[in-house]
């Protein structure tokens, strides 16, 4: 078992100032990541993604637990000796050298033989595509050139695991969905473990074969994409990935009694008193008479190809639905209306408090 | 009154008559200081004779020769130290004491240079009196602390200004510490030392105060030369050697400027 | 398969907190003890040096102004406090009773009233010409702050003369006024408080010019357009807004001028001929001609102390504004 996992953080804490004044970053976080595996920690700012980053790299010294790469603990190792590379956010790319020269760092400073650092910097640059700027410095390139550059920099020294930290963040939105393909490919090349830092949540789904969801310094949810999205554990997973629809209920001998009075069925749970959520594409409208739980339409947003109807239960609970906008436009559908909501089976998800 | 709203009356008039009134004085030394006449109350045509009887002067030659060897050593020495103790001082967590080293090296900017001087008279009075030596020894020490903090706070401020991420680069990149010195740091911080150097080399290159009081017999560089000869009877002579002086603290300037101006 | 990372997150929170809270692990330590080692070690020799050849001769000075003079200057160890009381009195040879020293009150009085007048001075016309300069476009500002930084670091000596030149019996001055027929003989400017006053002017304006651009430049000048939308005048704008805005670099141009006009030594020594001495002058007499090196001694401490005094006014001054802001 151990075979397969390339990092693993164990009860790691990292506490930043002292006394009274100390913040957990991290407060207990135990996460394996496999190796091959391209993992994406994904949560807010602030919630410690960036910190169990840096500590697997070796920028900072835990507080407390262990970290393992392929099963050697490497907790207390300085950044130089680590077999881990990392794409900086700012790329941080030595502004005095050129392409060629940031990319062939790593591979001097391990004593590689001139051969073979010129052998593997023509060959990092052919694979993302820079050859023509080898001799370019740094400072004239594009955002996403110099993010070539620093992928090729940290890929170069064939790193067991490559770090990224946000490295997507600064460009615009049509190089990042390119990028994001290209980043996909590099991984399933050269078959490194990637480990990837963001907080934008369609980045995550789209490109990771897990993600472990972060918040307040503690890993929420560890999973795949699919998995987070369709069975967030908590509340916190729910609302960050996705929209979804938060409702009150209590367990009752039928399954769990909405707070507006209607009985539904979901998977079971310990506590009497639960959260369940569905997402807004997974409630169906139907005339009022035929549905599960009567509602009111409050508001329509009209989105393009979707429209977002609002509505509010017999409770005052909000709910929200999402639509496909009919051909010609016309839903149909008035504020103020009453109508008939129905749940997609299977759908309803219980939460954990 | 659709003036711009950064405009204030009488405000530009002002700074007209404060840019003339720094500049006229020093223009008029400078003309004077090409005067061929015989002495400073008549204006006799252009001429460099004042520059060729200055540099005939044993005495001025020596003086500049002095001045501009105690310059170099004093830069040198506190742009090493002063280089040192900005990297002990930046891009690390704020530690017990660091305000203590802050005021130490800045101290010289804080204290009135006669006091200083005096201060320096007494402490080497004892040792040349008691070790008997009498050399450059103390000049150099001298010039070499109070340049400090002139050439700490150009280098200060280009560490701070540094990417503290490209170290960190370079240590994932297996770099160890003083290869990441070698290779990453020093190369990004020449700049300042350079800048660092030049404003050391000028300062001491200007002392007059602390040099009357610490040199020994013989030992005037040329602004106490100067001082010792307007004290008697300001010449042209005098105004020679100021315009020289001038012109090279300006192409320091102008070297340092563009030093600095380059990291943006 | 996640379960280990997921199945902790909710109940081990306190469990697990007091093994680590009190304290960061041994390596975590280790490096911040490193880092504040290399911190000091890295310092030594500035602070060597400094100690050697800037702060321990004060110490030593301070030891001095408490010993008698020698007879041909330097000093006897012997304890004597006479050349504290000789910075104000002067004991009578006759009866030995102490007088206030009228010479020496008029040399700290001409120090502290040229000191003031200066830096009074060097404020008013210093702030336009730095307005001036931080609102000129960006690419012109370079060039202005260029022409001031030119006199900044011009050998102070150099200006003095540049000045005295000036100001001196057959100066340009006299010539001008002479030329437009204000007067009719040369008027004695030079070795006068006036010309100490004009020559400190002179040479310290650019202490004042640089903080106060500092500041202005700083300055948001969008808060103009919210004062006069509000109805302010002009000189309502500059004392309600500007004024109060940019006050620490007012308090730090100030200090940067009073501290070394206090201390001046060269200016007075030129322009006013070693006639109107200031303080600086004075401590150097005792180590020539008065040959008292105590009260040279207790006369520099003293000076360093009233300058210390001023720089603590200017710390406490920039720390309100600081946590006010």
């Amino acid at each position: 078992m151990n075979q397969t996992i390339a990092i693993s953080a164990q009860n790691v804490i990292k506490a930043f100032g002292q006394g009274d004044h100390a913040v957990r970053a991290l407060d207990d976080v135990s996460l394996d990541i496999r190796k091959g595996e391209f993992f994406t920690l994904l949560g807010p700012s602030g919630c410690g993604k960036t910190t169990l980053l840096r500590l697997i790299a070796g920028f900072e010294m835990p507080s407390g637990g262990t970290i393992l790469l392929d099963g050697a603990d490497i907790t207390t190792l300085p950044p130089n000796k680590r077999p881990v590379n990392t794409v900086f956010q700012s790329y941080a790319l030595f502004p005095h050298l050129t392409v060629a020269q940031n990319v062939a760092f790593g591979l001097e400073m391990l004593g590689k033989s001139k051969s073979e650092v010129t052998a593997r910097v023509a060959e990092m640059l052919a694979l993302v595509k820079l050859e023509p700027l080898a001799h370019r410095k740094t400072s004239q390139l594009s955002g996403g050139q110099q993010q070539r550059v620093a992928l090729a920099r940290a890929l170069a020294p064939q790193p067991k695991v490559l770090l990224l930290d946000e490295p997507l963040s600064a460009l615009d939105l049509k190089l990042r969905k390119e990028m994001q393909i290209e980043l996909k490919r590099l991984q399933t090349e050269t078959g490194i473990t990637f480990v990837f830092v963001t907080h934008d949540q369609e980045e995550a789904l789209t490109m990771s074969d897990r993600i472990g969801v972060m918040s307040a310094g503690h890993l929420q949810q560890v999973g795949s994409p699919k998995e987070i999205y369709t069975r967030p554990k908590n509340r916190f997973v729910a609302s960050f990935i996705g929209e979804t629809n938060f409702l009150g209920a209590t367990r009752d001998p039928m399954g769990y009694r909405l707070d507006c009075g209607i009985v539904v069925q979901a998977p079971a749970a310990q506590a009497d008193r639960v959260t369940l959520t569905i997402r807004p594409e997974q409630l169906r409208l139907v005339p009022e008479a035929e549905g599960d739980i009567p509602a009111k339409i409050t508001n329509l947003v009209y989105f393009g190809t979707d429209t977002h109807c609002h509505m509010s239960l017999p409770d005052g609970t909000e709910v929200t639905a999402r639509l496909q906008s009919p051909s010609d436009g016309e839903s149909g559908l008035q504020i103020g209306q009453g109508i008939g909501l129905r749940f997609v089976p299977g759908a309803l998800q219980v939460l954990e408090e | 009154m659709a003036k711009d709203v950064t405009h204030l009356p009488g405000f530009t008039t002002i700074s007209m008559t404060v840019f003339a009134a720094l500049y006229l004085p020093i223009v008029i030394l400078v003309v004077y200081s090409f005067n061929s006449g015989e002495d400073l109350a008549h204006w006799e045509g252009i001429g460099l004779q004042w520059f060729t009887k200055a540099w005939a002067n044993d005495q001025v030659k020596d003086a500049t020769i002095r001045s501009l060897w105690l310059a170099a050593v004093a830069a040198v020495i506190s742009t090493a130290v002063a280089t040192m103790a900005a990297l002990g001082t930046t891009r690390r967590g704020r530690f017990k004491g660091q305000t203590f080293i802050y005021v130490m090296i800045n101290q010289p900017l804080m204290v009135p240079e006669i006091v200083t001087a005096v201060a320096l008279l007494i402490f080497f009075a004892w040792f040349k009196v008691n070790l008997g030596y009498q050399g450059m020894g103390y000049l150099v020490l001298a010039h070499s602390a109070f340049c400090i903090p002139f050439a700490y706070l150009p280098i200060r401020a280009r560490l701070e200004s540094m990417d503290l991420t490209l170290e960190t680069a370079a240590a994932d990149l297996y770099a160890t510490p003083w290869a990441t010195f070698r290779r990453v740091t020093l190369p990004l911080l020449l700049p300042g030392i350079l800048a660092g150097m030049m404003l050391a080399f000028v300062t001491s290159l200007d002392d007059v105060v602390i040099t009357v009081f610490v040199k020994s017999a013989g030992q005037d560089t040329l602004p106490t030369y100067m001082l010792g000869q307007i004290r008697r009877q300001v010449s042209t002579e005098v105004y020679a050697i100021s315009t020289m002086l001038l012109g090279l603290t300006v192409v320091l300037l102008v070297v340092f400027m563009a030093l600095t101006r380059k990291k943006d | 398969m996640s379960g280990p990372a997921s199945g902790k997150t909710a109940s081990s929170k306190p469990a697990s907190g007091n093994q680590t809270s009190t304290g960061a692990s041994a390596a975590e330590q280790a490096l911040v003890k490193a880092s504040v080692r290399s911190g000091w070690l890295l310092s030594t020799p500035a602070l060597v040096l400094l100690a050697l050849a800037a702060v321990g001769p004060l110490l030593i000075m301070l030891v001095y102004s408490f010993l008698t003079p020698g007879e041909y200057g330097n000093v006897e160890w012997g304890f004597s406090t006479d050349a504290w009381t000789g910075i104000l009195f002067t004991r009578d040879v006759f009866d030995d009773t102490l007088r206030l020293e009228d010479a020496h009150l008029s040399i700290l009085w001409r120090s502290v009233k040229l000191s003031l007048m200066t830096t009074a001075f060097t404020f008013a016309v210093g702030f336009p010409t730095a307005w001036f300069i931080a609102t000129r476009p960006q690419r012109q500002r370079g060039l202005w702050l260029f022409l001031i930084t030119i006199p900044f670091w011009t050998n102070l000596l150099i200006r003095t003369l540049a000045i005295n030149e000036i100001l001196r019996t057959e100066g340009l001055l006299n010539n001008i006024l002479i030329g437009l027929g204000l007067i009719t003989e040369p008027i004695q400017i030079i070795y006068t408080d006036t010309a100490v006053f004009i020559g400190m002017t002179y040479v310290y304006l650019p202490l004042m010019v640089l903080p106060l651009f500092a500041a202005i430049d700083r300055f948001d000048m969008r808060l103009l357009e919210a004062g006069y939308d509000l109805y302010a005048t002009r000189l309502q704008v500059l004392r309600r807004i500007i004024l109060p805005v940019v006050k620490p670099g007012i308090i730090a141009g100030s200090i940067l001028v009073f501290v070394p006009a206090l201390g001046a030594y060269v200016t007075p020594r030129i322009l006013g001929g070693g006639k109107q001495m200031m303080i600086g002058n004075f401590i150097e007499l005792q180590f020539g001609q008065g040959r008292n090196w105590p009260l040279g001694a207790s006369l520099s401490v003293t000076l360093l102390v009233i300058v210390t005094a001023a720089l603590l006014v200017y710390v406490r001054f920039a720390n309100r504004e600081v946590t006010r802001g």
